[in-house]
């Protein structure tokens, strides 16, 4: 299948007093139509740069030093590199092709406007004039997104609860119907019952309208259940990818292991956790060879020395890890069935 | 239940708070007795009255109505050596590590401090020795190589354990911590757990533990209890694996089925409760009677409504305030 958006050895770098932060490192992969991607990670993995380097929308400390980000998901457009785009054409791609959804709902509205204006601020900014049909177009979605449309397009943020304001942001992003959109966060500092209705909302409309979906968390357990595949990041690299269930049962990186290890769940006898040692590494000046080595239980000369490669280790599976063969699989067989 | 004197005690606690005209009842006949030695973790969504119930135990918050005792006598009557006892005996750690700390001190001085306020070291010397003792029971080793340090030089985690190591400088038996490891990141959040498990073991301490994440609750509580909370009452106290994998009130049992697990299987083949809304009512308009009848997919017309139900045994070993589950319990 022909990626939608397709990510080759993309660095980006901020400029620290003391030296250049290496936060996104030569990471590569590709999206897919309609998939959803989860990128998991501890803060300062790089995740969040990342997401904001698909959109061109890095601070001015920030600046990509390399790589090509490949858009070729619009029907009758020829492929092109987002990073080559003038800001024009990134004006277009934005919200068309590609819309993004930040981690505060609290901030991302302008309180001194009401909802309606709001969206068509939005619209008239990415080249949408008709205004009568945007209206039509967010009512539809309010409704999609289970919020009450005439009341929550005629109202002041202010007026709605956190939740509301996570789900007309939500909204807002699906507008031009894009076929990519990106979720930073979605869930944090939202209650449980709230969290609970945004993952519903989202299976729903992802279903209906069949973008792509690529969502960042720290949070595991979204990623278990919104995501087909996983990406885990470290130290500004991409460590680990592959299918969800292979990455959570199967996993083929040491930090993978790490992290599920470390996170409580809700059944069964005590669980016995463990942290993973340590902390992250230094992106000013990072170790030589693999990043994780320090904190690695499997860690050899060879890891120190040597940068692993991120390769196939499995069907569709790949991982960056010098001694992935020797990672215990932590479920051997699926409850039930295969994966789709 | 152990019969000892309770360590604290809040009986028919209320709580409100003004803003303009408006009373906002945050906290509503809180009854929670805390046996010496014993984790109880608060958890509920943001308004559930659970930091302000954390912060009234550390005495930072007087209740506006209700008895408040610290073993066994009215915390609202203790005057002079005796209040001072209580204020030592009784501790908090803040949610946020980046801003509990003084940045311009470093770990030496933040922790010397309250021992020469409360008198517990005679000179620097002595001081000296506590702060590393100190440093080595929150496990920041080796502790030389911490001692000197400021809080921009250790991360969100170790932070959070000077934070800790600071409420410990006064030898305290009960310590509130609000959302301690919530800002802490989760491949070291279960490290810091376990090192306030141990703590409170070997140090013989009684936990009170404010958390929104009832995973963090059943993993840390695993001896102790769970209380949850919903618009300033307690509606479920019991056993935390009881609560936590039998949950009895259906306020308890929405919040566990809605949560996600880490695990893909599992959480996308789970059992989930739909409410009947899915708005949090203010609590400037608490619902009559039961306060979650109209989320409640359970509710009884006429009953729910109307009458406000009281914790009460439920078949299982925990508590709920639930006319539904109630009905089942006398049912048997």
């Amino acid at each position: 299948m022909q990626p939608v958006l397709s990510v080759r050895n993309l660095s980006v770098e901020y400029a620290a007093a003391r030296g250049k932060v290496k936060a996104v490192n030569n990471v590569s992969f590709d999206l897919f139509p309609a998939e959803t991607l989860a990128i998991i990670g501890e803060s300062g993995c790089g995740k969040t740069t990342l997401a904001l380097a698909l959109v061109r929308l890095l601070s001015r400390s920030a600046r990509i030093v390399s790589g090509e980000v490949t858009f070729s998901g619009a029907n009758g457009v020829m492929p092109f590199d987002i990073l080559t785009l003038n800001q024009r054409q990134l004006r277009a791609y934005r919200w068309r092709n590609c819309a993004m959804v930040f981690q505060s709902a609290l901030n991302a509205l302008n309180p001194v406007l009401k909802v309606k204006a709001q969206v068509q601020d939005t619209a008239r900014a990415h080249g949408e004039r008709d205004e009568k049909k945007i209206e039509a177009r967010a009512l539809q979605l309010f409704k999609a997104v289970r919020l009450d449309p005439d009341r929550v397009y005629n109202a002041y943020p202010h007026e709605l609860s956190g939740g509301m304001r996570q789900r007309v942001l939500l909204a807002l992003g699906l507008l031009l119907d894009p076929q990519i959109v990106i979720l930073d966060e979605p869930t944090t500092a939202l209650d449980v019952l709230t969290q609970r209705t945004i993952i519903e909302v989202l299976k729903r409309i992802k279903q209906e309208m069949g973008f792509a979906l690529v969502f960042i968390s720290h949070d595991l357990s979204m990623a278990a259940e919104l995501a087909d595949r996983i990406v885990t990041m470290y130290a500004g690299q991409i460590v680990e990818i592959g299918p969800v269930n292979d990455v959570f049962y199967r996993p083929k990186h040491p930090y993978t292991t790490g992290l599920m290890r470390a996170v409580p769940g809700l059944h069964g006898d005590k669980a016995d956790l463990i942290s993973i040692p340590g902390s992250p590494p230094d992106l000013i000046a990072p170790p030589p060879g693999c990043k994780f080595a320090p904190r690695c239980p499997y860690a050899t000369a060879i890891c120190t020395q040597q940068e692993p490669p991120l390769e196939a280790r499995a069907p569709n599976h790949a991982s960056a890890c010098h001694h992935w063969d020797q990672i215990p699989i932590l479920r051997a067989t699926e409850r039930n069935g295969s994966d789709a | 239940m152990p019969s000892e004197t309770p360590i604290f005690e809040l009986r028919g606690v209320h709580r409100s708070f003004k803003s303009g005209r408006q009373v906002i009842k945050v906290l509503q006949d809180v009854n929670l007795a805390l046996q010496p030695r014993e984790i109880l973790c608060l958890v509920g969504e943001s308004g559930c009255g659970k930091t302000t119930t954390g912060k009234i135990i550390a005495g930072m918050l007087p209740a506006s109505s209700g008895e408040v005792l610290f073993e066994g006598r009215a915390v609202a009557g203790l005057k002079g050596e005796d209040f001072n006892a209580y204020r030592k005996a009784v501790q908090i750690v803040h949610q946020d590590p980046y801003a509990s700390l003084n940045p311009t001190h470093n770990l030496y001085r933040t922790l010397s401090f309250p021992l020469f306020r409360h008198k517990l070291v005679k000179n620097n010397a002595e001081a000296r020795a506590r702060v590393l003792e100190l440093l080595e029971l929150v496990d920041l080793t080796p502790a030389t190589d911490f001692i000197e340090k400021y809080p921009h030089q250790l991360s969100g985690g170790q932070r959070q354990r000077v934070a800790v190591a600071r409420a410990l400088t006064v030898n305290p038996r009960l310590i509130v911590a609000d959302e301690p490891v919530s800002m802490v990141d989760v491949s070291i959040r279960v490290s810091l757990l376990n090192t306030l498990t141990r703590l409170q073991r070997q140090l013989g301490l009684t936990f009170v533990f404010i958390t929104h994440d009832l995973a963090v609750a059943r993993y840390f509580a695993w001896e102790g209890r769970i209380a949850v909370m919903y618009l300033g009452r307690v509606v479920e106290i019991g056993p935390a694996p009881e609560v936590t994998s039998n949950p009895q009130h259906p306020y308890t049992r929405a919040l566990i089925s809605s949560l996600p697990e880490p695990d893909p299987e599992l959480t996308r083949s789970k059992q989930r409760l739909e409410l009947r809304s899915q708005d949090i009512p203010s609590l400037l308009r608490i619902p009559s009677g039961c306060a979650f009848h109209p989320r409640c997919p359970f509710h009884v017309p006429g009953k729910c409504d109307v009458e406000r139900p009281q914790l009460a045994p439920t078949p299982g070993a925990s508590w709920a305030a639930c006319h539904v589950t109630e009905a089942a319990a006398v049912r048997g």
